[in-house]
């Protein structure tokens, strides 16, 4: 089987891959148990399996593997942790910006991708930004608010 | 016990508690617990499920009785305190507002409580997570159970001592004299036994007066892990050795296998053909190699066209076979009183609706050597273990169902589905195997929220009040004592379950809140659901708040009144009428009647209900800007007052609250589930639209707390005021009365004229 390296959450690694055009998505969460992202749709269509590579936020159940080789992979486990969460994770803490979460790992990575973009930006810049992240619970305006509140428009 | 102790039997109250919590405490029977400390809310979500594991496997032998203390409450020996709940946390914030209850009657800080839940062998049933009964009745059983523990400890403290359980109190793990002076750890009060007490349904509750854990904004001890991306759903969940499997769906419903070609999948090492009659699955070691198969394998099918496709189903319900009509509601003569009047009229639909779970459902079963164990994301894990154990063939008690979070949940998705796959595909592999269900899987095939058709005529007394009421609806009737919908493989596999459908209680909420002299609701019970059904969200009632509040609204313009007027003046319930004139005061209403045909196609609009007409009271007031030219309605601002009685977590509330608001705006606007004759067609998001962020409206809340009422639930009711206070927002805005859903760009445009 083909091996494919890549740099995921700056460790390198390499994965031995049947077929090249696995999903990242499937090699992240089964070959290097990273499962923060999700499987949400498979089409490119829910952002649940957000992840960012080389600074752009991509969706990885439509990313063939082979497609991030020798890419900068960051997944939600590398962007930080429950003791020591990026400002964004923190924000979304602290607005308790989740229902069942299943889309949450997803909304932090895009978000992310946009407050890297612009730090500042309005809550029409993060509605816009998050325009293709989908939540069925209705969590989207405590999503806004740690939106909101990660760009210093909130009291934190 | 304590209320015992009050009594001022100061003498026998000792002995008496002492003969029965000493009895239980010699009784020296081996409480089975785990030891280590387990504080839910500072520890990573993977290390917890790892201990919430091992610690619920060491406890399996405990007692399930929900009559027994012991089924809800352990005391372990490094102080924590083990909560088990049948009710889960699918995302509303049982997981903090359980521990809440218990704690603040325990008298322990919630971090030390641990919350196990939804384990067919080590939880009490409480019935399914449904229908807003996790805090009514999960949460207050449990409470009860945590007063009695309470006193019980009180009780040995007192015992110790000689004293009265009246001069003792529970505080922050101890067993304390009110006096002053040391107190004794509950750990070591009850020693390594178990309570081996009843569930005392006069154990004296607190105070709510004396609150200091319920009632506060505790965070989730789950959200950290959620979106930092440890927590451990049933998606991410991993068992030794287990197989990959994917069913493979017929193309229509009803259809049957032909022929399937092995060969097809020969190119993928180690994949492998299952099949059980109709059910067809593949299974490989690799996840993708799975997903592969299943998409190259070759099945011809025959055909099938047995639905009545989405364009039939509004006649469909007119025509039926209808079951049996039946009046639910009769007070005056509605018709007699409406024969001669102006009337007033409306019909109102409701299409087929999914649940559209962002997450496919996901699930992992374990068949081998005559036991089962699956995992998860059934919001009745005691339930399902009765459907499955009947069609493994196994005793009840050979099967276990264990809980595991999965996408969100409003009603019954597709997760018991995809466990019942996972077990009949791993009883045929004898492996473990893990099922996930693809998008198309959760869109085509998950049950679906049934539709709903209502007609309505009303007619005014000469000054402008509601004289005149009756309400038509045509709905599916829910199969009696169904012990269970109907499951999909259980269908394909050809194991015989009992046939019919489940709704819900859709018939409810189709009279009026207000004082109607002459009123009447009658249903015709559909024998038939267009799709397989199953409860969704405030079954029923978010159609039917629909069509009455709608129809209210349509009163409150023949009488040309203003619409928030109009219901107080019919409204006598003090607190019906606080959430109504709060929601109005959020959103800064000024009285006039509707329409107003802003120039610009802004409007505001107004709905009510009181849930069931004996839960919680919801006012929503909506702002909402119609495009005359497009159609496009944007919702710029919600407001919300909610009373549920006893508030336990006001941030997990809101949080419903808003949830509640957001998905009924995007059912309102969005959503219809395309079928024809033979399957569903909308099967991706770009089919079966839901809200996004753009869409998303400012929402304000209200929250009143009732400290000394009994909570009432909070996980439906806001949902339905939502469409009415939307259409008649358009109503207000334009004078175009919405009556079918979704409220479509054509839709709006045909309104207008």
């Amino acid at each position: 089987m083909p091996n494919v390296t890549l740099i995921v959450n700056g460790d390198t690694r390499t994965v031995a891959v049947r077929d090249p055009d696995e999903p990242l998505l499937y090699v992240l969460r089964n070959a290097l148990k990273l499962t923060g992202a999700k499987f949400g749709c498979g089409l490119g269509q829910c952002g649940a399996c957000t992840v960012i590579v080389d600074g752009n936020a991509v969706r990885s159940c439509s990313m063939p593997v082979s497609s991030a080789s020798g890419k900068k992979v960051t997944t939600i486990e590398g962007l930080g942790t429950p003791d020591k969460p990026h400002p964004l994770q923190a924000a979304f803490i602290a607005e308790q910006a989740a229902q069942c979460g299943y889309c949450v790992a997803g909304m932090v990575m895009s978000g992310a991708a946009a407050l890297a973009r612009k730090p500042d930006l309005t809550r029409a810049d993060a509605q816009q930004a998050l325009a293709g992240n989908l939540c069925r619970c209705g969590t989207h305006e405590r999503i806004l608010q740690a939106m909101a509140r990660a760009a210093g428009r909130r009291a934190t | 016990m304590s209320a015992r102790g009050l009594t001022g039997h100061a003498q026998a109250s000792p002995r008496q508690m002492t003969s029965n919590h000493a009895s239980a405490v010699l009784a020296r029977r081996a409480f089975l617990q785990a030891g280590g400390a387990l504080i839910v809310g500072f520890m990573l979500p993977g290390a917890v499920l790892a201990q919430r594991v091992a610690r619920a496997d060491a406890a399996i032998g405990k007692t399930l009785d929900a009559g027994d203390v012991d089924g809800f409450i352990a005391v372990n020996a490094d102080g924590s305190v083990t909560i088990y709940s049948g009710k889960v946390d699918l995302g509303q914030g049982l997981r903090i507002a359980i521990p809440q209850m218990a704690a603040e009657e325990l008298g322990i800080g919630v971090e030390r409580i641990v919350l196990i839940e939804g384990d067919t062998a080590l939880t009490p049933d409480q019935g399914a997570t449904a229908g807003s009964s996790g805090i009514v009745r999960g949460g207050v059983q449990i409470r009860q159970a945590a007063a009695t523990a309470r006193e019980a400890l009180i009780a040995l403290a007192a015992a110790r001592a000689g004293k009265a359980s009246s001069e003792f109190d529970a505080i922050d793990g101890e067993v304390r004299p009110k006096s002053g002076g040391a107190g004794i750890r509950y750990a070591e009060l009850i020693a390594g036994n178990r309570f081996s007490v009843k569930v005392d349904p006069k154990a004296k509750v607190r105070d709510p007066a004396s609150y200091t854990v319920v009632g506060k904004a505790l965070p989730r001890p789950d959200i950290p892990g959620k979106v930092t991306g440890r927590h451990v759903f049933i998606h991410d969940f991993i068992v030794d050795d287990m197989l990959h499997g994917r069913v493979i769906r017929p193309p229509a419903v009803g259809a049957k296998v032909v022929d399937v070609d092995e060969a097809s999948i020969a190119a993928i090492p180690g994949a492998r053909v299952v099949r059980i009659a109709n059910l067809i699955a593949v299974v490989a070691d690799n996840e993708w190699d799975a997903v592969s198969a299943a998409r190259m394998l070759k099945a011809r099918w025959s055909t099938s066209a047995p639905l009545v496709s989405d364009a039939g189903v509004r006649a469909w319900m007119r025509t039926g076979p209808i079951d049996a009509d039946e009046t639910l509601v009769k007070k005056g003569d509605a018709r007699a009183a409406l024969v001669n009047a102006q009337k007033v009229t409306g019909e109102f639909y409701w299409p087929v609706q999914s649940h559209a779970s962002l997450g496919p459902s996901c699930a992992i079963a374990d068949v081998r050597d005559g036991r089962a164990t699956i995992w998860s994301a059934s919001q009745a894990t005691h339930r399902f273990r009765e459907t499955i154990a009947k069609a493994l063939a196994l005793p009840k008690d050979a099967v276990r169902v264990v809980y595991l979070d999965g996408s969100g949940c409003y009603g019954m998705n597709g997760h018991d589905d995809a466990a019942a796959d996972a077990a009949l595909l791993s009883k045929a592999v004898a492996r473990p195997v893990r099922v996930q269900w693809s998008r198309a899987d959760e869109h085509g095939w998950d049950p679906k929220a049934p539709p709903q058709l209502l007609s309505l005529e009303g007619a005014l007394t000469s000054d402008g009040s509601i004289d005149a009421w009756r309400t038509e609806m045509w709905i599916p009737k829910a199969t009696a004592s169904l012990p269970h919908m109907p499951l999909l493989a259980l269908d394909a596999a050809g194991i015989v379950q009992p046939p019919g459908i489940t709704t819900g209680l859709i018939s409810q909420n189709g009279d009026p809140p207000y004082a109607v002299p002459h009123q009447e609701v009658l249903v015709h019970w559909l024998k038939d659901a267009p799709l397989r059904p199953s409860n969704f969200r405030a079954p029923g009632k978010v159609a039917n708040c629909f069509a009455v509040e709608s129809f209210t609204d349509m009163l409150a313009a023949a009488a040309h009144r203003d619409p928030v007027e109009f219901r107080l003046h019919a409204l006598s319930d003090p607190r019906g009428i606080e959430v109504i004139r709060r929601a109005a005061a959020l959103i800064d209403w000024r009285p006039r009647p509707s329409p107003a045909r802003d120039a610009a196609g802004i409007g505001r609009g107004f709905a009510y209900i009181h849930y069931k007409h004996n839960e919680s009271y919801v006012a929503i007031a909506m702002e909402a800007a119609v495009d005359k030219a497009s159609g496009a309605i944007r919702v710029r601002r919600v407001a919300c007052a909610h009373d549920c009685g006893l508030v336990i977590n006001p941030g997990a509330l809101r949080t419903q609250i808003e949830g509640n608001i957001l998905q009924t705006l995007s059912r309102t606007l969005f959503e219809a589930v395309a079928f024809d004759r033979s399957r569903v067609t909308s099967v991706d998001w770009a089919s079966y639209p839901i809200l996004r962020f753009p869409d998303a409206p400012e929402i304000l809340v209200d929250i009143v707390n009732r400290p000394h009422e009994p909570p009432l639930g909070a996980g439906e009711a806001s949902a339905t005021p939502v469409p009415a206070a939307l259409a008649n927002a358009v109503f207000d805005a334009v004078g175009a009365r919405l009556t079918t859903v979704p409220f479509t760009r054509e839709r709006v445009r045909a309104a207008m004229g």
